[in-house]
């Protein structure tokens, strides 16, 4: 985090795009912006369908059919990877400058090869090693992720590896080319807590010893805080908002982040209870004119039904809202008023 | 895995005695080998000869135990029309029908492999409908009908390949591409959904992250892990082919086989001959069966042998 060059990293501007389903187009990314600098770190909120990981799968160019990218770039050290000779680049870069660290380590690897094999064609492929030189690498690479005997792990396959170890394979591979920029997609979702917290301090360490840039994409707000310097928080395929970590914990802009702060458990909160967000997101078949978290939102006005811009509320922290920090939640009774 | 191939030739070893039960039972319980086998013609005094010397007067038990002694020496009696050992004509036509089969198969798999795997890249587009009618089409092909198609249109009308018989390489193309062709569908279309599954899989995901080619993502990868439902697919067209579809070619192509062999000797109602290529085809099978368990362990590391 010491190292932090002016020159951002990845770029992505005006990103939207969409599905197409049987019930018609469903509109996943409607217009992201994010940058990210050398060393830094971001962490991407939202609840399930928001378009987080999304955003991930877009700028690792993993955007499929049905998937398409409808408008927007994606810059990476300053040039386009979606037009002229950008994808051609995209491709060189991935898994070698950017990586990406699934959700689900049991089945993010291949069933059927040993997982030094999985590390070591990386190597091959980005770094033109020879399989001796792969093995070699591969053993170191499997110490830096703390795992222990490489050499009798390498050998083996991932069912008989626990899901902890399967995501420090996974770790492994991602950061085998020496990245710039490491996606993590929920990367302790799938794990115990206990394993989750190795995971975070792992990925915390490597972060550090080679000055990457991360971008943690999770739901868990308890994850981010450790983590992440700036954080950006998605709805229905946008972000609303973006503020370095500390000051969006202490004071949220918008409306649904004070939500999602509230409903999530503190220990060190006794007097507030938590508050459930009535309702449900919005469907981005046919996303709502406006804020999309008007229906949803207690304070919303005449105005919501226009689209509020990401704009500066104070100093290091923008909303897409038109009445920014305005409490949203009523304060309700402390816990031990409303038992009694 | 030593212990696993020595376990599973045992239980061979019981399906084989299952089959050879069966054949006794069908062959001296339900009909009579003497009224089968000699001509109608036969007097009572010959036919009283003829079980004498094959032992069919003698007691059912007593028959049997004889019966099982021969096979465990691959004895199988003497065949009536070929007037040698039943096991010598097996043993000369074998090989026949083993070639035959591995020149379809393997035509069959080498074409297989990449269409399915191609087509399988998307799902709906041009490739995909070509090979899933390509498919379809083959699959309807009556094998009889296709052979007579091939040998009047390549032999008999352009004159470029010998019609029927065995010899050199020439002879084996046409056969090879009957026997080989509602296979290759059939495999085909099994690759393409295998490998249509394996795309969508998140470890497919994982190797395009890496940065990986297309072409390894899809060969290295998910092409890799839809081999254990076409090697199970395989073995059983080697096994079917084995059992019955090289009669069918053998028969249109005149191709000196096994397959051929057991028509003919239906046809001259050579029980003995008969049983004997019953047994063989049986002990072909088990031994498929048993090569099949290993190369399932081989590929895939998580199958236990038991």
């Amino acid at each position: 985090m010491d190292a932090i060059s002016d020159m951002p990293l990845l770029e992505v501007e005006r990103l939207c795009v969409e599905f197409d389903t049987r019930a018609g187009v469903v509109h996943g990314l409607r217009g992201v912006d994010l940058s990210i600098r050398r060393g830094e770190t971001l962490a991407i909120v939202g609840e399930s369908g928001s378009g987080k990981s999304v955003t991930a799968q877009a700028v690792m160019g993993l955007i499929d059919v049905p998937g398409r990218i409808v408008s927007g770039d994606i810059k990476w050290k300053g040039q386009s990877l979606l037009t002229g000779d950008g994808p051609k680049r995209a491709r060189e870069i991935r898994g070698k400058e950017v990586s990406l660290i699934f959700q689900d380590p049991m089945t993010s690897l291949n069933p059927l090869l040993t997982v030094g094999a999985q590390i070591a064609e990386v190597l091959q492929r980005h770094l033109g090693m020879t399989k001796t030189q792969a093995r070699t690498r591969v053993l170191e690479l499997l110490e830096a992720v703390g795992i222990p005997a490489p050499p009798r792990r390498a050998n083996q396959y991932p069912h008989e590896l626990s899901g902890g170890m399967r995501q420090r394979i996974m770790i492994a591979m991602a950061i085998a080319c020496e990245p710039q920029l490491l996606i993590a997609d929920e990367p302790t979702t799938a794990l115990d807590v206990t394993i989750q917290a190795q995971v975070l301090e792992l990925i915390a360490g490597l972060q550090e010893t080679l000055n990457l840039s991360v971008i943690l994409i999770t739901h868990d707000l308890g994850v981010v805080a450790g983590l992440c310097r700036r954080v950006a928080v998605m709805y229905a395929g946008r972000i609303v908002e973006m503020g370095l970590a500390d000051d969006l914990f202490e004071r949220p802009s918008h409306p649904y982040t004070q939500g999602l702060i509230r409903s999530t458990p503190r220990l060190d909160d006794r007097m507030n209870r938590l508050i459930a967000i009535e309702g449900s997101p919005p469907s981005l078949l046919s996303p709502p004119v406006g804020c999309s978290f008007r229906a949803r939102c207690p304070i919303a006005v005449e105005r919501c039904t226009e689209q509020p811009p990401l704009a500066v509320v104070h100093p290091g922290a923008s909303a897409a809202c038109w009445r920014p920090s305005v409490p949203a939640w009523q304060e309700s009774p402390p816990l031990e008023a409303a038992l009694t | 895995m030593g212990a696993f191939i020595l376990r599973r030739i045992f239980q061979g070893f019981l399906v084989v005695l299952g089959v050879t039960i069966v054949v006794f039972v069908a062959t001296r319980l339900v009909g009579d080998p003497a009224k089968v086998m000699l001509p109608l013609s036969a007097t009572d005094e010959q036919r009283a000869a003829f079980e004498h010397k094959f032992g069919l007067d003698r007691p059912i038990a007593d028959q049997f135990v004889t019966f099982v002694g021969d096979l465990a020496t691959f004895d199988f009696g003497e065949s009536m029309w070929q007037r040698r050992p039943a096991m010598d004509v097996v043993a000369g036509r074998l090989p026949n029908t083993l070639k035959l089969i591995a020149a379809g198969l393997g035509l069959a798999i080498i074409l297989a492999l990449p269409l399915g795997a191609i087509a399988a890249i998307r799902p709906g587009g041009i490739a995909d409908r070509i090979t899933v009618f390509g498919g379809l089409f083959g699959l309807s092909l009556p094998q009889f009908w296709l052979g007579l198609l091939l040998i009047m249109l390549v032999a008999v009308k352009w004159r470029l390949l010998p019609t029927s018989g065995y010899g050199g390489w020439q002879y084996f193309i046409l056969p090879a591409i009957t026997l080989a062709v509602p296979a290759t569908a059939r495999l085909m279309m099994l690759v393409r959904s295998s490998v249509i599954d394996e795309l969508n899989q998140q470890y497919v995901r994982t190797a395009r992250a890496k940065g990986l080619r297309f072409s390894q993502v899809l060969f290295g990868h998910a092409l890799r892990n839809a081999m254990v439902p076409f090697i199970t697919l395989a073995g059983w067209e080697f096994i079917s082919a084995l059992a019955g579809y090289t009669v069918v070619v053998e028969t249109v192509f005149a191709w000196p086989g096994l397959g051929l062999t057991a028509m003919q000797a239906i046809r001259h109602s050579d029980l003995f001959l008969l049983q004997a290529i019953v047994f063989t085809v049986a002990i072909g099978i088990v031994l498929v069966n048993i090569t099949l368990d290993v190369i399932y362990k081989l590929i895939d590391p998580r199958i236990k042998l038991a």
